[in-house]
């Protein structure tokens, strides 16, 4: 069992991110569960989901000490850091956040995503580009199962595609260089 | 049949529609406004009627119409909106028409906040409006059961002509998890109701009232509902125990927060306490008998009701453990979900108090 908290601003896709994954567990035939909170505002507000992604059924849908936790602002970054399990893992979006956590119990990897993001042709896919880290860190789901989930979202868009999906390989590749 | 991913609105109306739903009226609140949202776009599509009512207050008068029509109707709304659903949900109990009223549980009391909350219990399983009477209230605790438990909210509701409702918290609302979906029912197979007031025809005159003056009409009618009420509690409650067989703690929840007590459970016993959890299913009729049946083993010690209020369900809990064994309590308010550990620290110091007993 895998439990990833992805957390940030509310329009920076943590919550499309989040389904993304859920989605792509659900296709390979785990279990999942998919729990958003969020503000009533669509922008501007904090925005979060927990993930979890299991072989076994799952009890409490709630992550309060993730396995993972990808935060996509500094605000979310230091709020949840101390959270993340022992052992554990964090992906900073290292464009708009510092990356010191304060602890050496846990794996953090500084990815730069809005940089990343705009490289691969829009600002927007930088919640891909922090999904591609985490595949590649821990192949929770498969990539091609993200790529059929970004395929149906985009279906009619295929530049909004193309975007993305080089968004979440050059994701990939930020920690396969690491 | 594969499993697709679904919120636990949308699956209230996937269970709702695919069991008959005809008519939806719904007036927005959050967190609950998935539900008139996805209804709009479903309903034409089935050959229903969707409406937005200017207020809670009419949404429930369209059901009490439509229902009585024979066509089965639907409401949700959440906790404010369903306070101000009660005159009509009296009506539609005194009157005898099935419907389905879904209440997605926010914080209270007042306007409250918009985070999951339980403090609706007494409201929905002692009546909620004036009047002696009850609905059959239902808690799923899985997107799975919201969609299931909506699809057989409607047949209990038609079979006792009694109104039902799911009782569901603003997790259960927002949580997505994969449903399989029940296949779409047809409507001949739905029986017909004999005592609708679909339209003359040439059929018997048929009358639907709320209204009876004489004190010696009113009472008998209040009594064949209550006779009714008791056939609901011999037939329906349900709950699900786990691991109670040799639990010295045996915990309770219902909704969300009961799959966090099943964590909290497992955790238990991998520190080597015995716990297990019992899960209403039914809340209204309770299900007793599955605590009677704890109470009365000797290697329980002691429950503990855990709940997303002050404590409402475990005054329920008391009295089907009926002074057995001690009944402790654990509850957080306000939008605040306990967590797994919480939940273990609770469940050992009831454990303490009662072997201090």
């Amino acid at each position: 069992m895998i439990r990833i908290l992805l957390a940030g601003q509310g329009g920076q896709g943590v919550l499309s991110a989040g389904r993304f994954l859920a989605e792509s567990g659900l296709h390979e035939g785990r279990e999942v569960s998919y729990l958003p909170a969020y503000g009533p505002e669509m922008r501007g507000g904090t925005a979060n989901c927990a993930v979890i992604i299991s072989d076994e059924e799952i009890a409490s849908p709630l992550c309060t000490v993730p396995d993972v936790l990808i935060a996509l602002n500094s605000p979310s970054f230091h709020k949840f850091a101390p959270r993340v399990k022992k052992g554990g893992i964090i992906i900073v979006n290292g464009s708009i956040s510092d990356s010191f956590a304060g602890r050496d119990d846990v794996s953090v990897y500084d990815i730069p995503a809005n940089d990343i993001a705009i490289e691969a042709g829009d600002v927007r896919a930088a919640n891909m580009v922090v999904t591609g880290a985490l595949v590649a860190l821990t192949g929770v789901v498969q990539e091609r199962s993200i790529l059929n989930c970004l395929r149906e979202k985009f279906v009619g868009k295929q530049n909004v595609y193309t975007n993305n999906e080089r968004a979440f390989r050059l994701g990939m590749q930020a920690v396969q260089n690491k | 049949m594969s499993k697709i991913l679904l919120h636990g609105t949308e699956a209230i109306c996937e269970g709702a529609i695919r069991n008959g739903c005809r008519a939806f009226f719904g007036y927005p609140i959050t967190p609950q406004n998935e539900v008139p949202e996805y209804m709009s776009v479903k309903m034409p599509e089935v050959g229903g009627v969707f409406v937005q009512a200017e207020s809670e207050v009419a949404a429930i008068n369209m059901v009490y119409g439509a229902a009585g029509a024979g066509t089965r109707a639907m409401t949700s709304s959440s906790s404010p909106g369903v306070s101000l659903k009660q005159e009509g949900i009296s009506y539609i109990a005194c009157a005898r028409i099935p419907c389905v009223v879904v209440n997605v549980m926010r914080a209270g009391p007042g306007l409250g906040g918009i985070q999951p909350a339980q403090g609706d219990y007494f409201q929905a399983t002692k009546g909620g409006g004036h009047g002696d009477y009850h609905l059959i209230v239902l808690a799923p605790s899985s997107v799975q059961e919201a969609c299931d438990f909506t699809y057989r909210a409607f047949d209990l509701a038609d079979k006792y002509r009694v109104p039902a409702m799911i009782l569901a918290d603003g997790m259960i609302g927002q949580l997505m998890e994969p449903v399989e979906l029940p296949p779409m029912r047809d409507l001949s197979e739905i029986p017909e109701k004999e005592w609708a007031t679909s339209g003359h025809y040439g059929k018997e005159r048929r009358v639907l009232n709320s209204l009876i003056i004489k004190p010696e009409e009113l009472e008998p009618h209040v009594n064949e509902l209550q006779k009714t009420y008791d056939e609901i509690y011999k037939n329906e409650r349900r709950a699900l125990s786990y691991m109670t067989e040799d639990a010295e703690i045996v915990l309770t929840a219902y909704g969300t927060p009961a799959r966090i007590v099943k964590s909290a459970v497992n955790e238990l016993r991998r520190q080597g306490v015995k716990a297990g959890c019992i899960r209403p299913i039914t809340l209204y009729p309770f299900p007793d008998d599955a605590y009677a049946a704890c109470a009365v083993r000797d290697c329980t010690k002691a429950f503990l009701s855990v709940e997303l209020s002050l404590g409402q369900m475990v005054e329920d809990v008391k009295l089907a453990v009926n002074g057995k064994k001690p009944v402790y309590f654990y509850g957080r308010t306000g939008g605040n979900v306990p967590d797994e550990e919480e939940i273990v620290r609770a469940a050992l110091e009831s454990l303490k108090k009662a072997e201090a007993n």
